[in-house]
């Protein structure tokens, strides 16, 4: 085996791809091999590594220095100056808080992770996500090891429901008990699926788990396949996600050419094995029976609830659905225990939580911080704060179909409970920062605008009460919205949070619900034909008497 | 059965464990409203009115799906229960033409008696209808999606109940509309036009083809010698239609009814009903006898015949060849009886009354011309008759009874039967029996083929040839014995097969609402009226003997071949226009 002095992690999650990491890395390498280092430096491609706007990103170690925004030609100076001469390009470094003068050199200065706790995340940026010997050398299949050799699957489910892990998807509802709804039921078929299927606006964390560390969900779902008695694992992911696809297919292969996937897993009889399955893009499929519909090869629609898929689901078999993000934390809860587990975030929300930052936030990107941090702490902290001298105005927790919370809440804990009671969500992990120059009539509409488009079209208050908001809201806007307009969108978000059929027609009017609550001066201003922000282009003219 | 104890509004009741809320609550003698729940359809939940507030719940609990537990407390009238009920419908008015007025159901219309029910007087929200076309590529009905509420009830007859799977929901969100797949015309995919889509819907999105418009016309017109067939069905239905309960036979004032409308002769189709068992009979014996194609199943039913063509065109063969009573009756209008009454067959002009809209387009076939003409102008459903009674301002109820004209009028209870499931099997075997046995049977009653069960089987003794028959009716139920057939498991001599479920008494033509219960009322209807004849057998039918004597000489002669007989088309399941998406 060779030994390498340096590594240089080049982050191949998405928005790096996208912004030319592709390139970068070609350039660098083309640098090593001229300056004749191809024996001693190795360039590894990672997962997502955090700081996604500020991509391509790499990570230099062992020194641990993080450049950001590189082009392939800058990459001669890296290679001749650091991987040489051991000098840090310091005009590259990436700076977490813009505005610090003095640039810092390695990730633990940067204070990039200072706030942040990866479990989740644990090999995203550290391993090849495409080598299944790196993901080993990590601990990797240690804990399907010792649940299947030392562990009853009733052992499995009882740390799981002890950790106190609780679903990521967004309903936030406790895995072990999940599993344990569906772990007695005997059946001659069981399915584990993992719900990959993101598609809440400003939300791409299972994207980046997935592809930093695909074996990660491998190993989890062949765990819960065991827990539950289920011996066929499906992913269902986003079509659009092709670097997931990819990887994951290719870890799936390599899992299965080590016989960590197929039969007789680590000679203890138990058999499971995985499919992926690709959706085509509706936001309702995120939504477990809708998913399962769509899996059915039907139309991608709620089903009505009773019968839940833990009893009923895929093809009418148990079916356990866990999200992405879900299912990386248990192969450390299985290896560290519950009690560990526990240690970490809230009493009640154990763990940690992966955000998407973005908006009108210094540092766009991927984080995971230990939950019940405050908003404050991930926005000012984090985040770096609001660029361009803005002020905060809005953070909307949970994707589109979160609440809009103003600055009276930058001190709540962020955790499942706290933000329902605020009136929004932890939900999928997306976190919008929206600052003082945008109008909420604005925000909102568009937020209709996107359930308008996304509603399946099966019920009422989802179907007729989405496009309605987004015409009373298209409205306001525009002051043509009628006096008793803010009544009327009251009564409509009331229905749709009290009689949708499922979650999506739901939780749709949360953001217009919260707004109500804090920004309704200026909802009502538009009424009058008024737009404090000066955003909406209200005619006079053109309002209605 | 386990009971569990549930309060409803204050009033505590005991129900069956299991039993939706919607069912405990008429058990309490409350009625939640509903709109797309249908009692004879799987339950979808969808339009969300019949919410409930169940204490402990966070939302709303729709009272058609949810189960009922033990010590549950419901409250079907709460202010929470009262807005999301209002508002829900007031969103569906908001996505509606309202223009009621001019509509097929005005009156008629569950939409408009729910609204009024809610007593809505206000339209709050800002309307936005989708204006979509009407669909009119079909000869037997038109859609109109800009009147559609999306509560899926024809999606799921079309699907569950008739296998045919014509009607899909397109596109998503506020864009969602029913339409074949890809949001093609009805038209250009397989769909049989049995209309049971119509039976179910609760507005005016689907409905019949009208041909009342040129039936008056025909009437108005001097030159015109206009003829009126009444299906067998027609006379246990048509009272609903004039606000009598379901379940009355009023063959007398149908009779009567026809001739205030100004028609030239009111026959009957159960004299072709006869005459079809005659041709239809003989063609059995010929086939048990030459060894051909077996089973032979029934011809008499278009939406079943289009189903055959499109989805099993390999069993053809089985079809009995011959027309349909409906073509039989006009084939002869426009020939032997055109001959007999001294009228240029040119100047006749048949209209038939049927409960079936798969009729309009079976009269439109290419091949029902053997007469030299179109063997039948112009198919009025049930529902249409009752809007020219209407209008005309006939007391249906209050009219006296009277008698078809000869001799297409005259009939056997065995041409009654036709419109129930198994009439034609127990007519048949009627017939076949005395013809083959040369005996009287003992009992004329079949029992074992009658009723709604899905698919019935019996086995006749023919004088030591035993032959085994089989009855099914709704699509889905025909697919199961079609599968057998083409496995080769099938080791039945004749088939039943009905397209609507219960026979055409259930037929799409039919007044609106047919449910279960309604079904069964017209059924035992139908029987009653057999009972009541002098003549329950086809073979004994005077007229019948005397058109064979006088016109086609024997069965399955030349004539019969030439006037009553058929043949069938094979078509495409996925037709060329849908394919090329």
């Amino acid at each position: 085996m060779s030994y390498f002095r340096a590594h240089v992690l080049v982050c191949a999650g998405t928005p790096c791809m996208l912004k030319g990491a592709g390139a970068v890395k070609d350039a660098l390498c083309r640098e090593i091999e001229r300056a004749g280092l191809q024996e001693e430096v190795r360039v590894v491609e990672t997962g997502c590594l955090g700081p996604c706007d500020d991509g391509p990103v790499i990570v230099v170690y062992p020194e641990g220095v993080m450049y950001s925004k590189l082009k392939p030609e800058e990459m001669s100076r890296i290679v001749q100056q650091h991987l040489l001469k051991g000098r840090v390009v310091e005009d590259l470094v990436y700076r977490a808080e813009k505005e610090k003068a003095k640039p810092v050199v390695s990730l633990e200065e940067q204070g990039y992770l200072d706030r942040q706790y990866r479990i989740v995340l644990r090999n995203c940026g550290r391993i090849d996500p495409d080598s299944i010997e790196e993901y080993i050398a990590n601990g990797g299949y240690e804990a399907l090891g010792k649940a299947l050799t030392t562990m009853t699957p009733e052992q499995v489910v009882a740390t799981v429901k002890d950790s106190g892990l609780r679903g990521r998807g967004g309903a936030g509802f406790p895995t072990g008990l999940k599993w344990s709804f569906t772990a007695p039921i005997a059946a001659d078929q069981k399915y584990i699926i993992c719900n990959a299927d993101e598609g809440e606006p400003g939300t791409f964390k299972d994207r980046l788990i997935l592809e930093g560390d695909p074996h990660s969900i491998i190993e989890a779902m062949a765990i819960a396949g065991y827990a539950v008695g289920a011996d066929q694992g499906i992913v269902y992911i986003r079509g659009e996600y092709h670097l997931s696809i990819e990887r994951l297919q290719r870890a799936a292969a390599r899992a299965r050419e080590l016989g960590l996937l197929g039969k007789d897993i680590f000679g203890t009889g138990f058999n499971f094995d995985l499919q992926i399955r690709t959706g085509a893009g509706a936001y309702v499929c995120g939504e477990e029976t809708a998913l399962i519909e769509s899996l059915e090869g039907k139309r991608g629609e709620p089903r009505l609830k009773p019968p839940y898929p833990g009893v009923a689901g895929l093809w009418g078999k148990p079916t356990v659905v866990n999200n992405v993000e879900t299912l990386a934390n248990i192969p450390p809860i299985i290896l560290k225990g519950a009690e560990w587990f526990r240690g970490i975030g809230t009493e009640k929300t154990p763990g940690t939580k992966v955000f998407t930052m973005l908006g009108d936030i210094t540092n766009q990107g991927l984080i995971e911080v230990p939950m019940g941090i405050t908003l404050r702490e991930v926005i000012y902290g984090v985040g770096g704060g609001i660029p361009n001298g803005r002020g905060f105005k809005l953070a909307q927790t949970g994707g589109t179909s979160g609440g809009c919370l103003p600055k009276e809440f930058l001190d709540l804990p962020m955790d499942y409970d706290s933000l329902a009671e605020a009136g929004s969500a932890l939900g999928s992990g997306a976190l919008l920062v929206i600052d003082d120059s945008h109008c909420i009539v604005d925000v909102l509409r568009s937020f209709m605008k996107f359930f308008q488009h996304e509603s399946c079209g099966q019920c009422t208050p989802c179907r007729e009460g989405t496009a309605r908001l987004y015409q009373l809201f298209s409205d306001l806007a525009a002051g043509k919205a009628g006096q008793d307009a803010v009544q009327l969108i009251k009564e409509l978000c009331q229905t749709m949070q009290l009689s949708s059929l499922c979650g999506l027609g739901q939780s749709a009017p949360n953001g217009v619900v919260t707004a109500l609550q804090y920004f309704e001066e200026e909802i009502q201003k538009h009424v009058a034909g008024e737009c404090p922000a000066g955003v909406c282009r209200i005619s006079m003219g053109s309002r209605a008497v | 059965m386990e009971m569990v104890k549930v309060t409803i509004d204050g009033r505590e009741v005991q129900v069956p464990k299991n039993s939706t809320i919607l069912a405990a609550a008429r058990a309490a003698g409350i009625e939640v409203p509903t709109l797309c729940y249908n009692e004879d359809l799987d339950v979808k939940g969808m339009c969300r009115v019949c919410v409930v507030e169940v204490e402990g719940s966070r939302t709303l609990q729709t009272a058609c799906s949810q189960p009922v537990s033990d010590g549950m407390v419901v409250h079907t009238n709460s202010p929470r229960v009262r807005q999301a009920r209002r508002v829900n419908v007031e969103l569906l008015l908001s996505n509606h033409p309202q223009d009621c007025l001019g509509c097929v159901r005005n009156q008629r219309c569950e939409l408009q008696t729910l609204a009024d029910q809610l007593g809505i007087r206000e339209l709050r929200f800002p309307r936005q209808v989708k204006s979509e076309q009407k669909d009119i590529s079909t000869p037997a009905l038109v859609r109109d999606p800009s009147k559609c509420i999306l509560c899926r009830r024809c999606v799921e007859v079309c699907h569950q109940v008739q296998g045919v799977g014509a009607l899909y929901p397109v596109n998503r969100g506020f864009d969602t509309t029913i339409a074949p797949a890809g949001g093609v015309d009805l038209g250009d995919v397989a769909c049989v036009q049995c209309g049971q889509c119509s039976l179910v819907c609760p507005v005016g999105a689907i409905y019949e083809q009208d041909h009342t418009e040129r039936v008056w016309a025909a009437l108005a017109n001097p030159d015109k010698h206009v003829v009126v067939q009444t299906a067998p069905a027609i006379r246990v239905s048509i009272g609903e239609e004039m606000g009598l309960e379901p379940g009355e036979v009023t063959t007398g004032q149908l009779v009567a009814a026809l001739r205030r409308l100004g028609f030239d002769r009111v026959f009957d189709t159960d004299f072709s009903a006869d005459l079809t068992i005659i041709e239809e009979g003989h063609e059995l014996l010929k086939r048990l006898e030459n060894g051909e194609t077996m089973p032979m199943i029934t011809s008499c039913s278009p939406g079943w015949i289009k189903y055959i063509e499109h989805f099993y065109p390999d069993l053809l063969p089985h079809l009995s060849t011959c027309k349909s009573p409906q073509q039989m009756f006009g084939a002869l209008a426009k020939t032997y009886y055109a001959e007999k009454a001294g009228i240029d067959p040119a100047n006749i002009y048949v209209v038939s009354i049927m409960p079936c809209t798969a009729k309009k387009f079976e009269c439109g076939r290419p091949e029902m011309i053997d007469s030299g003409y179109p063997d039948v102008d112009a198919v009025l459903t049930t529902r249409e008759l009752g809007r020219m009674l209407r209008e005309n301002g006939i007391k249906f109820s209050e009219l006296p009874e009277e008698e078809y004209d000869a001799p297409l009028g005259i009939s056997t209870g065995a041409g009654v039967i036709f419109g129930a499931t198994g009439g034609v099997m127990e007519a048949a075997l009627r017939t076949v029996y005395e013809v083959v046995t040369g005996e009287t049977l003992p009992s004329l009653d079949f029992t074992a083929v009658r009723g709604l069960e899905g698919i019935k089987e019996a086995e006749v003794d023919l004088k030591g040839k035993k032959v085994k028959v089989a009855v099914t009716h709704g699509l889905g139920n025909a697919r199961k014995l079609l599968d057998l057939i083409k496995a080769g498991k099938a080791d039945y001599q004749f088939i039943e097969i009905m397209c609507c479920p219960g026979g055409c008494i259930g037929g799409g033509g039919q007044p609106i609402p047919t449910t279960k219960e309604i079904r069964q009322k017209r059924i035992d209807a139908i029987y009653r009226a057999d009972a009541g004849m002098p003549l329950r057998k086809s073979h004994e039918n005077p007229a019948v003997q005397t058109l064979y004597k006088e016109f086609l000489g024997e069965p399955l002669g030349e004539k019969s071949h030439e006037l009553l007989h058929t043949q069938y088309t094979k078509r495409e399941k996925y037709p060329e226009k849908a394919a090329d998406m």
